[in-house]
């Protein structure tokens, strides 16, 4: 996975958390992470301190950075900035190949070509204190 | 009916849509007041207090209880957005059972009309600030609450080939009923065309497609059917009255086309030994119009996928099979954050006969559905005309 560095970063940033840091840590070495279950195969996103399906303790695995548009909107009101300074964008449910879903935004598109079942590749936006932050673009 | 069986023997609505005079707890109050006086009970006669809290200073469920004066044997303050009323109902049905309380009251209020503006679900101080929990996953995207509805609507659209005409007739057959809600924040009739040249706010869902923002509030006083027997109102039954969860943040919701009310509306009907086909007025959460379209499938109505067809044929309008919303809904009327409550009251109207205009004709079942969060908490209430009706 791409990481884009040099960005002014002024959207919301995750809180530090010993649980969910790990996975916004690697996206910054540009590495998509997911969790999966070393009992019972299951996988999952967001990070759990449980596995949803056994409640045995998961692992992180490392996704292959592709996926599909399972749903998506074009959001075009929004009050606060830096948001609204950059209307109209789409925020989309990602479907990975790996068998999880993730929520994001497909970006440096036509937001009207958007549809859903286009393939996408995961980048992340270096977004200070080691942390990155995946994006998507169209493939 | 057995003596403990829970009736709806009060209900109250605070001035709304737009009250600058009242606190979020001044709403609470004036509901409450005005559904005691609505029964005739003594505030006294309350031991038991359920509401939501946490939306506003003081409107906690114990300072609620201090600053009403409620010494309640039994509290609740179940908080799953909108439609933790229904949940509500469902605790208290089951406290008044058991015998953990004799009377219980459900209020709500909310100023956030007067307080905050118009600018809710569209988003607000996001940008630049630290975001802890599961929320952390959605808010670095600029995802808005109308978003996440539209998310569920797109997905639906693209399965089942729903349209936005027929989202829009949900909007139209809402605002009639408006029309004859004095108090409705918008009463001008509108047509399909009308919701679909309104201003895109997140694809596909229109400014119309959007519930309003208000002031309001409101109450319910339930008591079991032996108490009720001598007070001023013909009390209204719970015959049914179930809740389920599937997902809190929206990007948890696994199946973008079915909601908790597959599971919890059957249970519901399975209480009261009813089916769709026995419902004469629905009050379902209209905080979109997409939200109707995924209650009505998912409760029964038609089947999965046929929401789209079967609005078109306009069986929710008035005069058709299954009227929805008589008092204008959150679309038109009023919904001030949480609207789960003004559905009970509403169908505790039509079946008491006092919806005016607006009264469907023979109402002995009303369904209320609620939804809170993201089509992600579900509670479904069956009432019917019962008791010393």
């Amino acid at each position: 996975m791409e990481v884009v560095k040099g960005v002014d970063w002024q959207k919301p940033l995750p809180e530090p958390d010993p649980l969910y840091s790990v996975f916004w840590e690697a996206a910054g070495e540009g590495r998509l992470l997911y969790q999966l279950c070393p009992n019972c195969g299951h996988r999952q996103f967001y990070p759990r301190p449980l596995c949803l399906a056994c409640g045995a303790d998961p692992e992180w695995a490392e996704a292959s950075g592709v996926g599909e548009v399972y749903t998506y909107t074009v959001v075009r009101q929004f009050g606060a900035p830096p948001f609204k300074d950059e209307l109209p964008y789409v925020v989309a449910m990602i479907a990975l190949p790996e068998g999880v879903q993730m929520l994001g935004s497909i970006t440096d598109c036509d937001v009207d070509a958007v549809r859903i079942g286009l393939p996408v590749e995961a980048y992340a936006i270096a977004a200070g204190d080691g942390i990155g932050i995946p994006f998507w673009r169209l493939r | 009916m057995a003596a403990r069986d829970p009736v709806i023997v009060g209900v109250g609505l605070s001035d709304y849509p737009k009250a600058p005079d009242l606190s979020a707890v001044g709403h609470h109050a004036q509901a409450l007041q005005r559904a005691l006086a609505d029964c005739g009970l003594e505030k006294s006669a309350i031991d038991g207090f359920l509401s939501t809290g946490g939306m506003a200073p003081g409107d906690d469920p114990v300072t609620l209880a201090e600053t009403l004066g409620i010494e309640h044997r039994f509290i609740d303050g179940t908080m799953v957005g909108g439609s933790s009323f229904e949940f509500h109902v469902q605790h208290a049905v089951a406290a008044l059972r058991a015998g953990l309380c004799e009377t219980a009251a459900i209020t709500y209020g909310s100023d956030y009309l007067s307080r905050m503006g118009r600018a809710l679900g569209t988003g607000g101080g996001r940008g630049g600030r630290r975001v802890g929990g599961p929320m952390q996953f959605d808010a670095p995207y600029g995802n808005s609450l109308v978003g996440a509805y539209a998310m569920v609507a797109q997905r639906h659209m693209y399965e089942f080939g729903t349209t936005s005409e027929q989202l829009a007739e949900i909007a139209v057959g809402v605002r009639e009923y408006a029309g004859l809600n004095p108090n409705a924040l918008y009463r001008d009739p509108i047509g399909v065309e009308d919701v679909l040249g309104s201003r895109m706010i997140a694809d596909p869902l229109h400014k119309l497609d959007c519930c309003v923002v208000s002031d309001g509030g409101g109450a319910l006083i339930l008591t079991t059917e032996e108490r009720a027997r001598d007070l001023r109102q013909p009390a209204v039954s719970v015959l049914g009255a179930a809740g389920g969860m599937t997902h809190w943040n929206i990007h948890q919701m696994g199946d973008f086309t079915r909601s908790a009310a597959a599971r919890c509306a059957p249970e519901a009907f399975d209480q009261a030994g009813l089916t769709p086909a026995d419902v004469d007025v629905l009050q379902f959460y209209d905080s979109f119009t997409i939200t109707v379209l995924m209650l009505l499938e998912d409760a029964g109505f038609c089947a999965k996928g046929e929401g789209g067809p079967y609005v078109a044929e306009g069986f929710l309008r008035r005069g058709g099979r299954h009227p929805l919303n008589t008092d204008g809904g959150g679309l038109s009327s009023c919904h001030p954050g949480m609207r789960g409550v003004f559905l009970l009251i509403e169908s505790v109207r039509q079946l008491r006969g006092q919806a005016g205009e607006a009264q469907v004709p023979d109402c002995d079942v009303a369904l209320a559905i609620g939804s809170g969060g993201w089509l992600s908490a579900i509670g479904a209430v069956l009432l019917g005309r019962g008791g010393n009706a």
